[in-house]
């Protein structure tokens, strides 16, 4: 079957299982030879090629069955092809959000946890595997080891982050965050450039959520010209009194969904029009504290289905780093200097601050994070490049669930934690299990 | 589509009895019902070919259900059904003997109650024979008949009885075969349906409208035509 991930390049040929019982997946584990390795698949939501194999990519969607809750602690135990819109519809009703979400809320928790994704709090709760307590995961041996802090702990560091590439990720047991209403309190600061919108992470580190729209366009004197979203989650007795007596009701959002492949155009004419009308809107009203229900806060783009194909059939690919604090202020330059110049990016980018983070093999680190989408054609491709030698001399690094064209050298060399990666997987004859089109790209 | 209904009826705050010849391997759907909707689910070692411990069976329920839903069918080969009839009177047996028996069995013990609501699913394939599947329709087409006489029997006494013709379904049944996406409907999408109609009341329905017109234009087709196409 054709498969790709959300930004549908690449494109392969994929033999996909479907298992619905635990024997079934161990079966289709046991099957598995180094010549025919498999790889776990969720949602699909990584961009690129993280959640393709060839030979076997196995679909654990089937596996979405919540199997306890732990009122006292906030502890839900469930199969990995739960999805956080499914955690959320159950129990925002009762009092509790997600701890750690991206910015759709279409994920398996097996995918949150395998690319330990994070959210607008990581400044200050760091990445999902935080909230994990423990994971089951199974490789072809058919055992299944349960992993947490205290058991199996390489096994847990190792798959936090670890794309799939150390096994499946059966049930996990995480933890639910207390909220009091379905709604957030947001603040909008407009920064006319990198240094304000940089300040502006600073000075609110104590703020929950935070995150940038960036206007990848603007160059000179108004580069990297933003508007910092400030959020926190709105207390019963903060919100409308009309709404008290039911705080966890929101209105349900209108699903649109992208019925053509649109020109690559598209989504520019789109994106320009809304950034503008919000900076003014928020720069007139200076920074005045709005209410949000909590799908349209994390989620704006999960109301437009398969948003993705607004950037026609050739599809698209996304640049995502991380830049150490000390160089990030003149790192980020460059590649907003270099963006701007291009004109190629998607208009709008998403910039974070991200805390300090300690981890085997996730993603974050300690500075900021940079990501935005480019169409998949060559001019674009080539821009990337230049955009990964940025990074490299800064000291960034590179996020595997957005990525579908890094190459193995640069990835090597901005990474020195892929030697212990790749020494672990050899060590457990786990690179002869599982391997992603991605994995065997850069080598992993 | 069992599993979609027992989810729609628990998310109303129905508790639930799953009785299956496998129960334990309803265990994770169990929970699964339980933590999503805070109902009690009870798990039921039930076989429905085992018709001489029907009663005993219903006796052992915890509760006598208000409502009971029978999902129970077999689609089999109709290839293999022409030749094998061992494997011919198994899909007999699982799509009318079976369902039809526990139904009467539970449909006695709700008359007496003079309560209760039975939904039996039956199919679009029990509408007409078609050479493609006849041994699965025809036995549909009994349970179909089966329910209507019940429904008609219950009538005055406080039990209705619900017949639902699935079209095509997305379900393991019918996994990895070619379903047109404009008739083929999703559980989840079905058991609203069977839940709706069920708060109406509804006597016979399709789990998705269009098949009405469908199973409409199928069923007027003069038979010496009908009998030269194939579809
Ligand atoms: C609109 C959008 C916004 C996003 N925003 C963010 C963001 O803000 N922050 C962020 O961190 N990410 C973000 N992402 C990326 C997304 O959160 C991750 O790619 C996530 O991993 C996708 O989960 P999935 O279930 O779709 O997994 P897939 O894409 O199917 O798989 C992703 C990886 O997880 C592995 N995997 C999946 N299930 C299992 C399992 N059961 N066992 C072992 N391995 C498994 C796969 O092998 C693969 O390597 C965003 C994506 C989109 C489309
Ligand atoms: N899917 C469709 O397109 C479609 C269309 C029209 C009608 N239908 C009807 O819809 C109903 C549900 O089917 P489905 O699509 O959900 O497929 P399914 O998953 O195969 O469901 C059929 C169920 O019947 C059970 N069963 C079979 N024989 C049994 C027996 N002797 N005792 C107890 N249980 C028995 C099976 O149990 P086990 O798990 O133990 O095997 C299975 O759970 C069936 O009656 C089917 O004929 C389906």
């Amino acid at each position: 079957m054709r498969l790709s991930g959300w930004g549908r390049f690449p494109v392969a040929d994929c033999n996909v299982l479907r298992p619905r019982t635990q024997s079934d997946l161990l079966a289709a584990l046991a099957k598995t030879t180094a010549n025919a390795p498999a790889i776990a698949r969720g949602l699909g939501r990584s961009y690129g090629d993280s959640a393709l194999n060839t030979h076997a990519t196995v679909s654990m969607t089937a596996f979405a069955h919540m199997l306890s809750f732990d009122a006292q602690r906030g502890l839900l135990v469930a199969e990995s092809g739960v999805t956080l819109a499914d955690v959320i519809s159950v129990f925002l009703p009762r009092g509790w959000f997600v701890s750690v979400t991206p910015g759709t809320k279409f994920v398996t928790l097996g995918g949150a946890i395998a690319a330990d994704v994070h959210g607008k709090n990581h400044h200050k709760d760091g990445s999902f595997g935080g909230c994990v307590e423990w994971i089951d995961v199974v490789g072809r041996d058919g055992v299944i080891r349960r992993c947490s802090r205290a058991e199996n702990a390489d096994l847990f560091a190792w798959t936090l982050g670890g794309m799939g590439l150390t096994g499946v990720i059966l049930r996990a047991a995480i933890r639910l965050r207390r909220v009091e209403s379905g709604w957030l309190r947001q603040r909008s600061i407009p920064a006319p450039n990198l240094a304000a919108a940089m300040s502006a992470f600073e000075d609110n580190a104590e703020s929950t959520y935070s995150v940038a729209w960036i206007d990848c366009l603007a160059s000179g004197a108004n580069l990297g010209r933003s508007i910092v979203l400030l959020g926190e989650h709105a207390l019963a007795d903060e919100l409308d009194v009309a709404r008290r007596p039911a705080p966890f009701v929101t209105p349900a959002r209108r699903a649109l969904i992208t019925p053509f492949d649109a020109p690559g155009w598209a989504l520019n004419q789109w994106t320009v029009g809304a950034f503008n009308a919000l900076y003014w809107l928020k720069g007139s009203r200076g920074g005045r504290e709005t209410l949000v229900d909590w799908d349209s806060y994390f989620y704006p783009l999960d109301s437009i289905h398969q948003w993705n194909r607004i950037y026609g059939k050739r599809g698209f690919a996304q640049f995502q780093c991380v830049l150490p604090l000390a160089a990030s202020r003149t790192g980020l330059e460059e590649l907003l200097a270099v963006i701007s110049a291009s004109g190629h990016g998607s208009f709008l980018a998403v910039l974070k601050r991200m805390g300090a983070q300690d981890s085997r093999f996730s993603f974050p680190m300690e500075g900021y994070t940079l990501a935005l989408d480019f169409p998949a054609h060559p001019k674009a491709l080539a821009l990337m490049e230049r955009l990964d030698a940025i990074t490299l001399a800064h000291g960034g690094r590179f996020y595997l669930a957005k990525d579908s064209r890094l190459s193995r050298a640069i990835f090597e060399m901005s990474d020195p934690r892929v030697a212990d990666f790749r020494a672990m997987r050899s060590e457990h004859g786990l690179d002869q299990t599982f391997t992603s089109i991605q994995s065997e790209r850069l080598g992993l | 589509m069992g599993l979609a209904i027992a989810h729609r009826f628990a998310k109303e705050g129905f508790d639930v009895q799953l009785a299956a010849r496998r129960p334990e391997d309803l265990e994770r759907a169990r929970a699964d019902l339980e933590v999503r909707y805070n109902v009690t689910v009870t798990l039921h070692a039930f076989d429905a070919l085992a018709f001489h411990a029907h009663e005993a069976f219903v006796a052992s329920l915890p509760k006598l259900p208000y409502v009971a839903v029978c999902v129970v069918g077999l689609l089999g080969d109709q290839r293999t059904n022409e030749t094998d009839l061992e494997a011919a009177v198994g899909v007999m047996r699982a799509n009318f003997e079976g369902p039809a028996t526990i139904l009467g069995v539970i449909a006695n013990a709700f008359e007496v109650r003079r309560a209760g609501t039975i939904i039996g699913v039956s199919s679009v394939a029990g509408d007409r024979g078609r050479a493609t599947n006849y041994v699965y329709g025809s036995a549909k087409a009994g349970f179909t008949a089966f329910l209507s006489g019940l429904r008609n029997r219950l009538a005055k006494t406080g039990v209705h009885v619900m017949t639902v013709k699935p079209g095509f379904v997305a379900t393991r049944m019918t996994e990895g075969m070619k379903l047109p996406p404009a008739l083929t409907a999703t559980p989840e999408a079905a058991a609203d349906r069977i839940f709706a109609a069920y708060e109406k009341g509804a006597n016979v329905i399709y789990t998705k409208p269009i098949w009405r017109l469908v199973m409409g234009v199928i069923g007027s087709i003069p038979e010496g035509i009908f009998k030269k196409l194939k579809i």
